[in-house]
């Protein structure tokens, strides 16, 4: 995003002769060469996670059973119910605030007021970290304390109605009456530490309906695919989003030294890692839509 | 930009943090509704049928027009000369098959694997005593 060099001006209102078209003079589509270029990074980029969120629904599709995630995100700080999807709400709206933010800020850039972008650029910031704090504490509830790992998930669907029985087979009592399960109804299967390695209970359920039904099965992890994908995915994100916070973070001391005022080309950079901003926002519609709501 | 004024845009901003969030909060809550969250008896969302895929749809819309606004007020796409909406715009399109291929390749591995699975648990009955079968056997013991 650097540019070769200050004197690069803004020429895009200019109308040159056709000698001039790639001299550096009237630019192609209106678009300033920075400009043009951060929309097909972001296209290429658009390209890497549709691959990613394509081959989570290819998975999703390719397994009997998948968690539901408004069982797996329902944890919210300092509260110890559960909440569905109330936390995911929250860090969209960090999003969509600082997207606003961003848009103010640019919009000040093309009036030269340096006060207003450094001021919105800020708020811009605030919004980014606090996004990425948000997802530091959804990981940590999902590592830490719920034992999901690249290659762990303790969330799971039950495939079938039954009764939860020990391991002798003998049915567990719940206020007097046997536990019983339905198909679809979500588990969570706790862990505990055992010589320094993460042991997930065991429990057992003897199926009433399906195929197994009389059967006797242990209760098995969920599909193993489901943390890899959530990690990888909401931490290429967020590590978009931390690139983003740093390069907002140079961009606003520069917009702060008078470096883009110098240039009188109604701040630019501001402009273009706006651009960046907005489709890192953009991305997080169709995690939150993929991960979260379907 | 430069045919607007700077209240218009200011407008727009504020506009776009409305529609942002209120069909941020609409989906939640039709997420909520639709898997039982608000009325326990009500669960088309996770049925795995014909209202699963309805709920489906009803997100996959709101969530393109988010991206839609997105793209074209945030980011100025409305503002930019037709080609260059183009270029970023046209190679999208390639997603379509790349979604419909993938899934259907997904749906074929799920399928795989659960004949696999029958197989494994198929009781196989051993073949009737004295009429053996099979290629290797003389010509009278055909039959």
């Amino acid at each position: 995003m650097a540019e070769p060099s200050v004197s690069h001006a803004h020429e895009t209102h200019e109308h040159g002769n056709d000698d001039q078209l790639w001299d550096g003079g009237q630019p192609p589509m209106k678009a300033s060469y920075g400009k043009l270029m951060m929309w097909y990074f972001l296209v290429s980029d658009a390209f890497t996670f549709a691959g990613f969120l394509i081959a989570y629904g290819t998975i999703r599709f390719s397994m009997p059973t998948w968690p539901e995630p408004d069982y797996v995100f329902a944890s919210f700080p300092f509260v110890k119910a559960h909440w569905p999807l109330v936390f995911v709400t929250f860090m969209t709206f960090v999003l969509i605030f600082s997207s606003v933010t961003m848009v103010r800020a640019v919009q000040e850039g093309h009036r030269e007021n340096k006060r207003g972008v450094v001021f919105w650029m800020f708020l811009t910031i605030l919004g980014g970290a606090t996004f990425l704090g948000s997802q530091a504490y959804e990981w940590t509830v999902l590592i830490k304390y719920e034992n999901v790992s690249v290659n762990r998930n303790p969330f799971g669907r039950h495939i079938a109605d039954g009764v939860m029985v020990d391991v002798n087979g003998k049915e567990v009592m719940e206020n007097g009456a046997p536990q019983a399960v339905k198909k679809n109804d979500s588990y969570l299967l706790h862990g505990h530490e055992h010589n320094g390695k993460i042991e997930l209970e065991e429990k057992y359920v003897r199926y009433t309906s399906g195929a197994y039904a009389g059967q006797t099965h242990k209760i098995e992890e969920g599909p193993k695919a489901f943390g890899a994908l959530f990690f990888f995915i909401t931490g290429f994100h967020g590590f978009h989003v931390f690139s983003g916070v740093v390069f907002l973070l140079i961009i606003m001391v520069n917009a702060m030294s008078g470096l883009y005022a110098a240039r009188r080309n109604g701040y630019e950079m501001v402009e273009k890692i706006g651009l960046y901003w907005h489709f890192v926002d953009l991305v997080w519609v169709f995690v939150f839509l993929v991960f979260y709501l379907l | 930009m430069a045919h607007q004024s700077y209240e218009d845009q200011k407008k727009l901003v504020f506009y776009g943090l409305k529609l942002l969030g209120i069909i941020t909060v609409v989906e939640v809550v039709f997420a909520l509704f639709a898997k039982g969250h608000i009325i326990p008896s009500v669960t088309f969302g996770k049925d795995g049928g014909f209202g699963q895929a309805i709920y489906m749809l009803t997100m996959i819309g709101a969530s393109m027009y988010k991206a839609y606004f997105i793209i074209f007020f945030f980011m100025h796409m409305a503002h930019e000369v037709r080609g260059l909406v183009l270029t970023v715009l046209m190679p999208t399109t390639l997603l379509i098959w790349a979604i419909i291929a993938f899934f259907q390749e997904g749906g074929q591995w799920g399928a795989a694997r659960e004949q696999i699975k029958e197989k494994n648990e198929e009781v196989v009955q051993p073949a009737p005593s004295g009429k053996p079968t099979g290629y290797l056997l003389p010509a009278t013991m055909k039959g």
